[in-house]
């Protein structure tokens, strides 16, 4: 059984107040809380680490999984590695996301490794939210590693997001393109305090006509400290486009390290990377609608996470 | 009712002091529909600002419907009654053009409201209301946005800053009609710095504001007159000369 506040860090993270429809598991404090199996997808536990298997059949349509991971014991540290077999012709929605409270002296640090094997012509939209709270003096800590390997004419959409709590985060995100794949990424991330943030993203267009698509957009306030590295290689005829676009505030950091790599005379890789303050004009204009500083900064913020 | 008293403005250029607005005085009465002309660097959007407090006042004082305001925030006026339509419309990633006109209102008024505020500016709404507040806009399409966040707010005394800048000649000829409605309908008073003839000629009054003073200041029929012969008068010239 979940307590109270594993509870809301379940709303926090996968917006869920109940039991979800379709499949789960459900991860608490490093033990299976929850699952359910449907006839489509199937979950089982790893028996030689810590993790599960997802097992989606060929043809699953309109069904979704969600395994988020909640931990509310001080001190915890867990690897979990969880693989996705997706088959063919699948069009499915994966809802993942970890939360922690830690009101303890101890770091919690949850690291989860997701393999995604994506089959030919099956979408995917892939939602993972990190979500960090309590007063404690002990950090919360979040690696994830993505590696996702795609099928001729798959589709992935992913969501990335990690707006309030977490201290540290190193995320590593690694794709392999096949034929005629498409990824699309969106990132929102904002760090507050003295945390850091570092994203990497690592996509390989090896299939002709793959194309992907990698948008970060962030806010680093106060003293934290935001690093991204987006590369993409070219191998063949293909569309890459990263795009990191980022508002600082206070005394925050932000690094942004774009990659192109084309190894073919066919590939056209674009990147763009912007870092800036909030526009004086954006903040006169919404205060000349009645707004104070301090909600025309919070509307403009909340609008570009979105 | 707007009194602005003794205005100065001055910055600080390469170790020189300009006087932008120089000793101005002008009294704004309420419910009329005015334009302020001049020619370009006379000081019009400078005065603009001034009211809506986006810039501050060197010296001078300002007291609007008997209240002085000189020392009041940007937002203080915007509550007090002033909203702004600026010459160039800011950019908002992420915020969509329902949520520029729902912060306007200052309520979380419907989708269907929000479209009639477009609709008066010439927009089909329901093109428009999901759309980001961005560069995919156009000119034209991101000033008609601005002007509707001013007439959702439905204040008192609204100001326009050359709305007719930076747009095209068939946007232009929309922009007027849209003018030529909100001097109808609105209620408060309208305050519009512009250059053309046809906005102009719908004004209750004129103002020609030149080298940071009022230079005339009356009902249009008196003013337009002596400004448009003024135009000729260059054109005869100019004829003359070629």
């Amino acid at each position: 059984m979940l307590d109270n506040i594993q509870k809301q860090l379940l709303k926090e993270v996968v917006d869920l107040y109940k039991m979800p429809k379709g499949a789960y598991n459900i991860r608490a404090n490093g033990e299976k809380a929850a699952r359910n199996t449907t006839e489509n997808i199937d979950i089982v536990t790893k028996e030689d680490k810590p993790g599960i298997d997802i097992i989606i059949k060929d043809g699953t349509k309109n069904e979704s999984v969600h395994i988020p991971v909640v931990l509310s014991e001080s001190g915890l540290k867990e690897t979990v590695y969880n693989d996705f077999y997706i088959g063919e012709d699948c069009d499915v929605v994966i809802v993942a996301g970890c939360g922690i409270s830690n009101c303890g002296t101890h770091d919690s640090e949850h690291d989860g490794v997701h393999r995604f094997f994506v089959g030919k012509n099956s979408k995917i939209r892939y939602v993972e939210k990190h979500y960090g709270e309590g007063d404690g003096s002990g950090k919360r800590i979040l690696n994830p590693v993505t590696e996702v390997y795609q099928k001729e004419n798959s589709y992935v959409d992913m969501e990335m997001v990690q707006i309030k709590g977490v201290d540290s985060t190193h995320r590593i995100t690694k794709a392999e393109l096949g034929e005629g794949a498409t990824m699309i990424v969106h990132e929102r991330l904002m760090t507050h305090g003295e945390q850091k943030a570092t994203s990497v993203y690592e996509v390989e267009l090896n299939g002709e006509g793959s194309s992907t698509d990698v948008i970060s957009r962030s806010v680093a306030k106060d003293s934290s400290e935001q690093i991204f590295e987006a590369a993409i290689i070219g191998n063949t005829v293909c569309n890459g486009h990263a795009e990191c676009d980022a508002i600082i505030m206070d005394n925050a950091h932000v690094v942004a390290v774009p990659k192109l790599d084309a190894r073919n005379v066919d590939a056209a890789l674009i990147h763009e990377a912007a870092i800036g303050k909030i526009a004086g004009e954006q903040l006169i204009k919404l205060m000349s609608l009645g707004l104070t500083e301090k909600e025309a900064e919070e509307q403009i913020i909340g609008g570009f996470l979105r | 009712m707007l009194e602005l008293k003794d205005l100065t403005y001055q910055v600080e250029e390469n170790n020189e002091t300009l006087t932008i607005i120089d000793h101005l005085d002008l009294t704004i009465d309420d419910g009329k529909f005015i334009v302020i002309t001049g020619p370009n660097g006379g000081g019009k959007s400078t005065l603009a600002k001034l009211i809506m407090g986006v810039k501050e006042l060197t010296s001078g004082q300002m007291i609007f419907d008997g209240e002085d305001i000189t020392e009041c925030s940007i937002t203080d006026r915007a509550r007090k009654g002033i909203s702004f339509a600026f010459q160039q419309p800011v950019h908002f990633k992420g915020i969509k053009v329902l949520d520029l006109l729902r912060l306007a209102t200052g309520e979380n008024i419907s989708v269907a409201a929000a479209c009639e505020y477009l609709s008066k500016v010439g927009l089909c709404a329901k093109e428009y209301i999901d759309r980001e507040v961005n560069s995919s806009l156009s000119g034209g399409e991101l000033k008609r946005i601005e002007i509707a966040t001013v007439l959702a707010r439905g204040t008192k005394f609204s100001i326009f800053d050359e709305p007719e800048a930076g747009i095209d000649i068939w946007s232009f000829q929309n922009l007027i009609q849209v003018f030529e409605n909100i001097r109808k309908t609105v209620k408060g008073t309208v305050l519009i710095i512009s250059h053309q003839e046809r906005i102009l000629n719908i004004a209750d009054e004129i103002i020609v504001i030149e080298d940071g003073k009022v230079k005339k200041h009356g009902p249009k029929d008196e003013i337009l007159p002596e400004l448009l012969g003024t135009a000729d008068a260059v054109n005869r010239a100019c004829s003359k000369m070629s």
